[in-house]
This record gives C-alpha cells, sequence and structure tokens, in this order.
C-alpha cells in the first residue's frame, strides 16, 4: 500500500517521541537522528523495528546506517512500501 | 592511611513502607506493614498470593521514556540514589575520580529477562529490546547510577544472594578505607516480584502461605512462622571518608566502624545450625571496628520469619554477644518490609543509621507467641529508646550460598 510522506513522518514522529522522548514538534525532516534528536544507539533499533511493525517494511541492517535524518527514513520507508 | 575513617553523609530509599527514607521510617516506627496481596492474575499459580512492593511506584518519581530503558531494580537504584545524593547535599563539585558506587542486587533485571523471553516467543529476535542485557545484567543497577553521578574510582556490585546488600556497603567501606575513593553511592535493590522468581522460593518452601493475613505473614521469632515475604525496592548511603566529610561541611549521620565477613561452607540454602559462621562475622566486626560486646546496643537482625533461619541466627547472636546480649535491643524489620533480598542489608542498614540518629529501635511486629528458642532481647511492637552516650549497633545479613556479613555502625 502506497504511503504518503505526511503519513509516514507523523508516525515516525509518534515513534521517536514515544521510544526516545524527543517532542514530536521537534522532529523535522532535516533534523540528523544522533546529532540534533540524540537518539543512541540502541534507541535507533527501537525506532527501526517500530517503523517495520507499524508501516509494513523491511528495514535491513545495512540500510539503517544510511538512515541518518529524519527525510531519508521516510524516503525509504515510502518507496519501500510503493 | 589506616587512621581513614568512614561516615555514613546521605540517605535514600524507596520500600514498601514509603517512597523515601522519611516516610518508611515513620511507617515502620509506627509498626506498619508494607505487606499486600498480589493484584496480578499469576498469583493464581503460586500457593503465595501476597508481596511487599514498593509504596510509590517509580512511575511517580521518573520519567517515562527514563524508565523504559530501565529494568525496575535499576529503577529502585537511581530513584533511592537521588534522594540520598541530595541528602548528603549534592556534592557535584568533588573529586569525580575519587567518587565511587557499590550497588547490589541479588538476581539482577530478571524481570526484563523474564519479559523479554516472552517477546522473542512471540514476536521473534526483533521484538526482543536492545535494551535487554543493558537491563538485566546485575551491574546494571550500580552502573545507571555511577553513569549518572560521573563515579569514576570504580563501579562494583557484589553478589551474595541476600547478602548482597550488606556486603556492597562493605566493599564500598574497604574502598574508602584502602584510599581508592573519598566518597562512594552504596547499597542494595531488588525488584523480583514475578512468577518465576516466586515459584521458585515457593519450591523451595522458603515463602509464607498465610494468604488469609498477608500483612501478619512476616512474623520473625514467632512460633508460627512459615517462611519469609517477598519484598521489593532498595536503600542507598552516600559514605564519605571523615575528614572529607567535614572539609566540605556535610551532615554527618554516624560512623561505619567495621565489618566482618565469613562463609558457613555448610550448605546451598539452609543456615548452618551452629551459626559458627554468624557468629565469626560478628566477632570480626566487633575487632574491626574496635568495638566490645558491651558496646552494641542495638541489632538489626537478618530474621526473615522462616522457621529453621530465625532460631540459627538468635542462637548466634547469643552465642557471640554473650551475655552482654541482654542490653541489644533486637528488631526484625522483615516483619514490615518484607525481605528484598539483595536490598534488605542496605535498607537495613539506613534503618540502623536512623536508630542511632533518633535513638529508637524500631519495632518487630506480628510476633502473638514468642518462639521459646529465641533468647534474644527482642524489640517487639513499638519502638524502644536506646541510650544516651556513644553507642554503636550491628547489622548481619546472610545469603544462600552461606554468605555472612556483619556491618557496626558507631554513633559520632
Amino acid at each position: 500500500m502506497a504511503l504518503s510522506q505526511a503519513d509516514v513522518l507523523a508516525g515516525i514522529k509518534e515513534i521517536v517521541e514515544e521510544v526516545a522522548g524527543i517532542p514530536a514538534a521537534s522532529i523535522e525532516l532535516g533534523k540528523n537522528f544522533t546529532d540534533d534528536l540524540e537518539v543512541d544507539s540502541l534507541s535507533m533499533v527501537e525506532v527501526v523495528v517500530a517503523c517495520e511493525e507499524r508501516f509494513g517494511v523491511k528495514i535491513p541492517d545495512e540500510k539503517v546506517t544510511e538512515l541518518a535524518t529524519v527525510g531519508d527514513a521516510v524516503n525509504f520507508i515510502v518507496n519501500a512500501a510503493a | 592511611m589506616s587512621q581513614r575513617r568512614v561516615v555514613v553523609t546521605g540517605l535514600g530509599a524507596t520500600t514498601p513502607l514509603g517512597g523515601d527514607v522519611d516516610s518508611t521510617w515513620k511507617a515502620l516506627l509506627a509498626g506498619q506493614s508494607g505487606v499486600r496481596l498480589l493484584t496480578e492474575d499469576w498469583r493464581e499459580l503460586l500457593p503465595v498470593h501476597f508481596a511487599a512492593r514498593v509504596a510509590m511506584e517509580p512511575a511517580d518519581q521518573m520519567e517515562r521514556v527514563e524508565m523504559r530503558r530501565l529494568d525496575r531494580s535499576e529503577q529502585f537504584a537511581l530513584i533511592a540514589s537521588r534522594e540520598a545524593w541530595k541528602d548528603a547535599g549534592s556534592p557535584d563539585d568533588i573529586d569525580k575520580e575519587r567518587l565511587g558506587v557499590v550497588v547490589a542486587s541479588g538476581i539482577g533485571g530478571v524481570i526484563t529477562l523474564l519479559d523479554q523471553f516472552v517477546n522473542l516467543n512471540e514476536k521473534g529476535a526483533r521484538g526482543v529490546s536492545p535494551h535487554t542485557v543493558p537491563m538485566l545484567m546485575p551491574n546494571g543497577p550500580a552502573a545507571n547510577v555511577g553513569l549518572e553521578l560521573q563515579a569514576k574510582a570504580g563501579v562494583h556490585t557484589p553478589v551474595s544472594a541476600c547478602a548482597s546488600g550488606a556486603e556492597a556497603i562493605g566493599y564500598a567501606y574497604e574502598m574508602i578505607k584502602n584510599n581508592r575513593a573519598d566518597i562512594i553511592v552504596t547499597g542494595g535493590v531488588e525488584a523480583a516480584i514475578h512468577q518465576l522468581p516466586m515459584a521458585g522460593f515457593a519450591a523451595m518452601k522458603a515463602l509464607s502461605t498465610r494468604n488469609d493475613a498477608p500483612a501478619r505473614a512476616s512474623r520473625p521469632y514467632d512460633v508460627d512462622r512459615d517462611g519469609f515475604v517477598l519484598g521489593e525496592g532498595g536503600g542507598i548511603l552516600v559514605i564519605e571518608e571523615y575528614e572529607h566529610a567535614k572539609a566540605r561541611g556535610a551532615k554527618i549521620y554516624c560512623e561505619i566502624g567495621g565489618q566482618g565477613l565469613t562463609s558457613d561452607g555448610y550448605h546451598i540454602a539452609a543456615p548452618d545450625p551452629e551459626g559458627s559462621g554468624v557468629q565469626r562475622a560478628i566477632k570480626f566486626a566487633l575487632a574491626n571496628s574496635g568495638l566490645s560486646t558491651k558496646d552494641i546496643v542495638h541489632l538489626n537482625a537478618h530474621a526473615t520469619s522462616t522457621p529453621a533461619g530465625d532460631v540459627a541466627e538468635a542462637n548466634a547472636l547469643r552465642k557471640a554477644l554473650g551475655k552482654d546480649a541482654d542490653h541489644v535491643a533486637v528488631s526484625a524489620t522483615k516483619s514490615m518490609t518484607g525481605h528484598l533480598l539483595g536490598g534488605a542489608g542496605a535498607i537495613e542498614s539506613v534503618f540502623i543509621v536512623k536508630a542511632l540518629q533518633d535513638r529508637l529501635a524500631p519495632p518487630t511486629i506480628n510476633i502473638e507467641n514468642l518462639d521459646p528458642a529465641v533468647t534474644v532481647d527482642v524489640v517487639r511492637d513499638t519502638p524502644r529508646q536506646l541510650p544516651a552516650g556513644d553507642i554503636a549497633a550491628l547489622n548481619d545479613s546472610f545469603g544462600f550460598g552461606g554468605h555472612n556479613v556483619v556491618l557496626a555502625f558507631k554513633s559520632l
């Protein structure tokens, strides 16, 4: 099922807030998970697994390191679900 | 260096009687029980339907996001440590290379371990939290406290079942004595109220099954005692080298005089009925502290409410203290808190520090008929005044495996 970029961004905001306690309002496409949002490596694993469950996609481990920003993750998920 | 003295400058506790030291101590002096019926459905699997849960849930004192990365035992450690650190005057400007942490747990993050096993079976390996290992490791409580305070003199976790909390304080005492550190956050925690550990203790016939009267179930020294009541929570002390504490103008509660450590070499779970290991531990603790049996006015007993353990301990106390046992007010506070396993020796040390401060030995509740085999002077039902002047008190803790730890505290 196709997902819109807005839907995925909204979902990621909820997940990151739930997992890492970052206020959804501060989560934007250009933000880097590590440097800007301070999501540590263990919490990033949680974010990835939660995204897989929520959006019904597979995010292989080797791809995870390429998802530096929120926008990277949104694009990957939108493409994977298409 | 051998002249270095060790004092207590901060206290923290999260227990079945209260969310902090003050509320816990007040409830303890009032003789309240922290034991309740469990509300979980799983209790029906067990012959025991009750336990002593903490009086204040971690969620009431801690952020949700922080909580989800911490095992319950780690939550207790952080909550009690924050209280103790604040009580010690929040000395954040000290040299962190001289700050240590020694916090024990008897079992570690057993609830995390078992919950994640359920996740593995239900969701597969991807369903297992990446926080699982840091949450289940027994050194997790110490490690989290050490991280928060940026302690760099060493972070340690002695494990000796129900003697763990006392052993941690003894280890911390040695670190200061041996000049490895000037200030240490130390104690013990436990969070094992879960159907599996409870089933295990029940299978050993170690737990009381007094389901019709949970608050009366923990009854050390009573003739009808039938086992211990599992409790959860933890106690933390900030201990410090005397001159270091004085130099920063810290409030000083009392001194830790010394400790005695022995092992039974007798049985994996049963106490040595002769109690020779306990007697030797008491003698070593006294000698190590420069105290004699005459100086001891109060003892917080291990006394878990098991048929064999309480009498073995009482006999050992009588033999070790001799005639001087007549002036030792013995309190069995597990009658109110339940048995916190690795947290027990720590909260009981907190109670001793408070007893020396207030000159009050806490009561032992639920003794309807004192076991005639108990030949020590048990404080029953209401607190007992302790004498003025220089006094000293002992805390003894024993663990499955035959571990004996005795800590000696002196008024200052």
